[in-house]
């Protein structure tokens, strides 16, 4: 007597033990070939009778169908194996560096610069340029030190030969008068005069070189001109700026009476971190005051009917603090293994 | 202007310690840069008497001296200063003192002889350089006294600095003024009397510039004698002021500065002739200097003469021919105003300052001279003796510095300074200060007094106001302005995003000085005529930099010397060049931003399975066009004389030129030592900072076709030239043209190389026909075949 569940797991039994696709096959012939088992059961049933045999009959058939059933699956299952090896075989190791991954970076001064004008242009300020060869008269002159004031012994100032007219730039204040000039020529005929709002971070140079002192420097200096400026929002501006650039609130600040020629009142910005790595003494920062009436006039506003702050301050000091640098000559030396650190 | 405490005290004595009144000077605007004991740290120091002072036995320069310092015997001490004798008064450190820089005195056996302490000099207590021998003291102080205590070592010496519009300050009344005004603690200046003349002597004075000198008085003092010693209390003053005391006279002149603020001058009044005139000098005047300077004076220069010529430097410095020396016994005190336009900026020029000249530049109380002058003679009179002569004042009055009263509308404060502050709050700061101030119909007037030169506007009141409230007690506030956009222009690429684009591209930012070496102008960059620094901080720092190059080659210099293989630095910044054109910003100069990159070193950084191979001209091409993209510039042979003849290029944007690109040349390669070649470029920042705004095409929807050919032409044919002319024959659905392979060798004869080419093409309306293609491939190769008679390579 056939047993038809035993053919179906002799069946399970030979795919599952086929390991290419014609071991697969020839087990195929053994169960449904011409002269396969199944065939053979269903010859077999010749001599039934009928009744038996539409039984036993129905019976094989469903065996068979179980058998082609597994026969696709075990198609499938050799495939699928035969593609994971393929896949296996074609892996990488991961873990070696990429190609061409290195990138150069900017000068930690520049990073500063950036971020300090970003911070500013986000409170309405754009940014404004100048010449670094500055005619004596921009550079002290109309910011109220004209020649021989004891102001300009402040200012250690290189001089090019044969023009006693120019100077290089001790501060960037003379791009403060270039700016307004220009903005009171603009709106020469305006209703109302707009505000102007500007920074100007610059190149500045004086004849001095030592570990917190070089020749060639970088400051960052601010105006506002405007109907309704007043000392307190000077205050305002500089805090809220301190405590953007660090990103911190743990940050002291304070205004202390110092003089300048171009302001009235004039003071000096000190910060001190109330915590993390240079918690401790008050650090002076900045310059900064009303700007004085004689260089608002000298700038083409009419001082009774318009007031203004300005200030500045050292983006090389500001950048020394910020990452902690502690010799201000390692900016100017290009040595990769410095630069290499700001990314 | 540094000062010990109690002299300060003696004239405003504020219930504060010494820590809080240098912060409330400091908060002032009179900055405290220290606040020290007069000398350092030390114990154990006691005076003592020198009772005997034996040869060593075993040494020849030491001494065995017995010492009094008040105890039952006296101490044994082995001493080798050349001035121990016996009968003085020294300091003694006793056995178990603690000297500055952390000296422990310990019993000790020198050469054999027990030594029970030391004896000192005044620069191993801290005092003073002075390390010649033993510090003398007074014979008449007692022994075993403590010597801190003796010589007030603990008083605090004060160091503000001062800003130069505060003049006023340069005095111990100056300070203890704004002290007073500061805290309220009443004022006690120096009682001044006049001194009654006894002698009839008049040296006669004429005012030839009185603009310059409008006051000027003079006293001549008789029978004084100068080889006295300076007592100890005035010495102590000055020397803890930072004054060296130098002999009677002229300390006592110093002491009445430092106290009023008024430089004074004596002169011996046996070596003037005549009398005194104040003028300018004349032309070619020469005057030997106290300094041992001998000037030649300018006719702006104020001289004080007699009838033999100048005398002194007025208001800066006095002559060595009529100075006072130790032999000097009749004396000409002179105490004047002079303006500070007369004095500002002549010191400077012939390369010195004095404590004088400091002070008449900045502005010196033009009523002053007579009290100080009164001051100083009764000091003379009283430590060097004799008999002094009537004063002698001359007076221009008409141009003394006029103190016009200045008026302040109250509103303007809280206006300027944003908080509110009552007209009565404002007139009680004022009068504070010193200021005369009256009110009237809402307007305050205040009288300035004579020791302010720093207030004449309305403003300058304003910040004395804030300065005196407190510049602490004005809030931060946030202030409030219309909101409206900043441009935000997209047709110019920023410096931030020109930079960001070579630092992806592996390239460090450097910043390199401005002035470089005047040689590298002449001869790296062929300038004949360099800008020139007329004060340059080293000779190799001399001249404006007309490129950015040298910097970047004296950087890679620097990195080479420290192993570093591959260096690859871009710098943004101005350059300098001579420019004589109208419309320079600075006349006579043109003051370009410039963008320069160097490389050097292998192409790519060391990684595995690449070969390296050092960077060239293409890679830096590449970079560049990378850097300009989509602008596409183009690139010329040309010569400059930093470069590699045959390796540099003009670079060209819409037919300007906009800078330079090449391999430096060798000789300069060999000449700064840098092994390999570096490839650099340089541009021009305002040609690649524009950017057009891209304009939307519709894209085709039919198919691409890609078609290549390869040519061969004689080597010399730049490749440029046959894009070019395959871009002239293009038409528009000719969408790009990829020159994808060079090749120089067999099979193509010498002197030729092929060019290949892949033309990509796509109609915007039409599938491309057979016909179509091939009538475009046949115009290509007869375009090139008739301009550089070059030949399909098969």
């Amino acid at each position: 007597m056939i047993d038809p569940d035993g053919l179906v797991e002799a069946a399970r039994q030979a795919f599952a033990a086929a390991t290419d696709p014609a071991d697969l096959e020839r087990a195929k012939a053994r169960f449904l070939g011409k002269a396969g088992a199944v065939t053979e059961a269903l010859k077999s049933l010749a001599n039934l009778p009928l009744d038996e045999r539409k039984r036993a009959g129905a019976a094989i058939n469903r065996a068979k169908a179980q058998i082609e059933t597994l026969l696709e699956e075990a198609r499938e299952a050799l495939a699928r194996r035969r593609l994971e090896a393929q896949l296996a075989a074609q892996a990488l190791d991961v873990t070696l560096p990429g190609r061409n991954g290195s990138v150069g970076g900017l000068h930690p001064v520049t990073r500063t610069l950036e971020r300090v004008e970003a911070l500013f242009r986000s409170m309405g300020f754009s940014s404004v340029d100048g010449p670094e060869i500055e005619t004596d008269w921009h550079n002290f002159t109309a910011l109220n030190t004209p020649a021989d004031h004891p102001a300009r012994s402040m200012h250690d100032t290189f001089y090019l030969q044969g023009r006693d007219d120019v100077v290089l730039r001790t501060h960037t204040s003379p791009v403060q008068i270039r700016a307004m000039l220009e903005h009171t020529a603009r709106h020469r005929e305006a209703a109302s005069m707009p505000d102007l709002r500007v920074i100007v971070p610059g190149r500045v140079y004086r004849v001095d070189s030592d570990a917190t002192h070089s020749p060639m420097f970088h400051q960052l200096e601010g105006l506002w001109v405007g109907r309704d400026v007043a000392f307190a929002h000077l205050k305002g501006i500089i805090a809220a700026f301190l405590r953007a650039f660090f990103e911190t609130e743990a940050l002291a600040v304070r205004f202390r009476p110092s003089f300048f020629p171009f302001t009235e009142p004039s003071a000096e910005i000190d910060v001190r971190f109330t915590s993390g790595a240079l918690e401790g003494r008050w650090l002076e920062i900045a310059g900064c005051g009303m700007v004085h009436p004689q260089v608002l006039r000298n700038g083409g506003f009419d001082p009774e009917s318009v007031r203004g702050f300005a200030f500045g301050m050292g983006l090389d000091r500001l950048t020394m603090l910020r990452y902690g640098i502690n010799d201000l000559r390692l900016f100017f030396e290009s040595d990769l293994r410095f630069l290499a650190q700001f990314r | 202007m540094k000062f010990p405490e109690r002299w300060l005290r003696e004239f405003c004595d504020p219930l504060l310690s010494a820590e809080e009144l240098g912060e409330r000077l400091t908060m002032a605007g009179l900055e405290l840069e220290s606040l020290e004991p007069a000398a350092p740290p030390f114990t154990g120091v006691v005076t003592a008497r020198i009772l005997s002072a034996e040869p060593h036995p075993n040494a020849d320069k030491l001494r065995v001296c017995q010492v009094d310092v008040g105890g039952e015997a006296p101490l044994q001490i082995v001493c080798g200063a050349p001035n121990a004798r016996v009968g003085i008064v020294v300091p003694c450190a006793l056995v178990g003192a603690q000297l500055p820089g952390g000296l422990a005195i310990k019993r000790a056996k020198l050469r054999g002889v027990e030594s029970q302490g030391m004896l000192c000099s005044a620069r191993e207590l801290g005092l003073s350089e002075d390390h010649s021998g033993l510090l003398e003291l007074d014979p008449a102080l007692p022994v075993g006294a403590d010597v801190r205590q003796v010589l007030e070592l603990d008083e605090a010496v004060f160091d503000v600095s001062l800003t130069p519009n505060r003049a006023d300050c340069l005095s111990i009344l100056g300070i203890a003024r704004e002290v007073s005004a500061l805290t309220e603690a009443p004022l006690h200046p120096p009682r001044i009397d006049p001194i009654a003349a006894t002698l009839d002597a008049v040296r006669p004075i004429q005012l030839a510039a009185p603009e310059a000198c409008p006051r000027y008085l003079g006293r001549v003092i008789r029978g004084v004698d100068a080889k006295r010693s300076t007592p100890e209390w005035m010495r102590r003053r000055l020397e803890r002021s930072g004054v060296r005391a130098i002999h009677l006279l002229v300390d006592i002149t110093n002491y009445v500065m430092l106290e009023l603020g008024q430089p004074l001058h004596a002169f011996d009044e046996a070596k003037l002739q005549g009398g005194i005139t104040v003028r300018w000098a004349q032309s070619d005047e020469t005057l030997p200097l106290l300094n041992e300077q001998r000037v030649t004076l300018a006719p702006d220069v104020l001289v004080i003469a007699d009838e033999g010529g100048p005398l002194a430097m007025a208001g800066i410095m006095g002559g060595e021919g009529s100075g006072i020396t130790l032999d000097t016994t009749d004396v000409f005190l002179e105490s004047a105003f002079f303006s500070p336009s007369a004095v500002a900026g002549r010191a400077r020029r012939y390369g010195f300052v004095s404590e004088a000249s400091h002070r008449f530049e900045r502005g010196v109380d033009p009523e002053l001279p007579r009290r100080a002058l009164e001051r100083a003679t009764a000091l003379v009179l009283e430590l060097a003796g004799g008999a002094a002569g009537p004063i002698n004042e001359a007076v221009a009055p008409q141009h003394l510095p006029r103190r016009d009263p200045i008026r302040l509308r109250p509103e303007k404060v809280p206006a300027v300074l944003g908080i509110p502050l009552a007209p009565e709050r404002v007139v009680s700061l004022l009068r504070r200060d010193f200021l005369e101030v009256q009110e009237t119909q809402g307007t305050i007037i205040a009288q300035v007094p004579s020791w302010r030169f720093d207030l004449a506007l309305e403003e300058d009141l304003i910040e004395e106001v804030a300065r005196l409230h407190g510049y602490d007690e004005i809030p931060a506030l946030t202030p409030l302005a219309p909101m409206a956009p900043l441009p935000v222009p997209e047709t110019e690429r920023t410096n931030a995003e020109v930079r960001a684009r070579l630092v992806l591209r592996d390239y460090h930012e450097v910043i390199t000085y401005a002035f470089i070496d005047e040689a590298l102008e002449r001869e790296l960059l062929a300038n004949t005529a360099p800008i020139l620094l007329a004060n340059p901080i080293a000779r190799n720092m001399n001249a404006m930099r007309s490129s950015l190059w040298p910097g970047l080659l004296q950087a890679l210099q620097t990195n080479r010397k420290r192993q570093q293989a591959r260096v690859r630095l871009f710098e943004l910044g101005r350059c300098f060049l001579r420019d004589e054109s109208a419309g320079a910003t600075v006349a006579g100069f043109a003051q370009p931003l410039r963008l320069a990159a160097l490389a050097a070193g292998p192409a790519v950084a060391e990684q595995w399975r690449a070969s390296p191979r050092p960077v060239d001209f293409y890679d830096l091409k590449g970079d560049l066009e990378a850097l300009l993209a989509p602008l596409t510039p183009r690139f010329e042979p040309a010569p400059h004389p930093a470069l590699h003849p045959g390796r540099s290029a003009r670079v060209l944007l819409e037919g300007q030129a906009i800078g330079w690109i090449g391999e430096l040349h060798p000789e300069w390669v060999q000449r700064l030592e840098l092994g390999t070649a570096p490839q650099l470029f340089e541009l021009a920042l305002e040609a690649i900072r524009q950017r057009p705004v891209p304009r939307y095409l519709p894209v085709s929807r039919q198919p691409v076709v890609q078609r290549d050919l390869a040519f061969v032409v004689d080597a010399n044919v730049p490749a440029q030239a046959l894009l070019d002319a395959l871009h002239d024959e293009s038409p528009a659905w000719v969408r790009q043209i990829t020159l994808f392979d060079v090749y120089q060798g067999q099979g193509i004869g010498p002197g030729k190389r092929s060019l290949a080419f892949r033309f990509t093409l796509q109609h915007d309306e039409h599938t491309l026909t057979d016909d179509e293609i091939e009538d475009l491939l046949q115009r290509f190769r007869a375009r090139l075949e008739a301009s550089f008679s070059a030949r399909l390579r098969q």
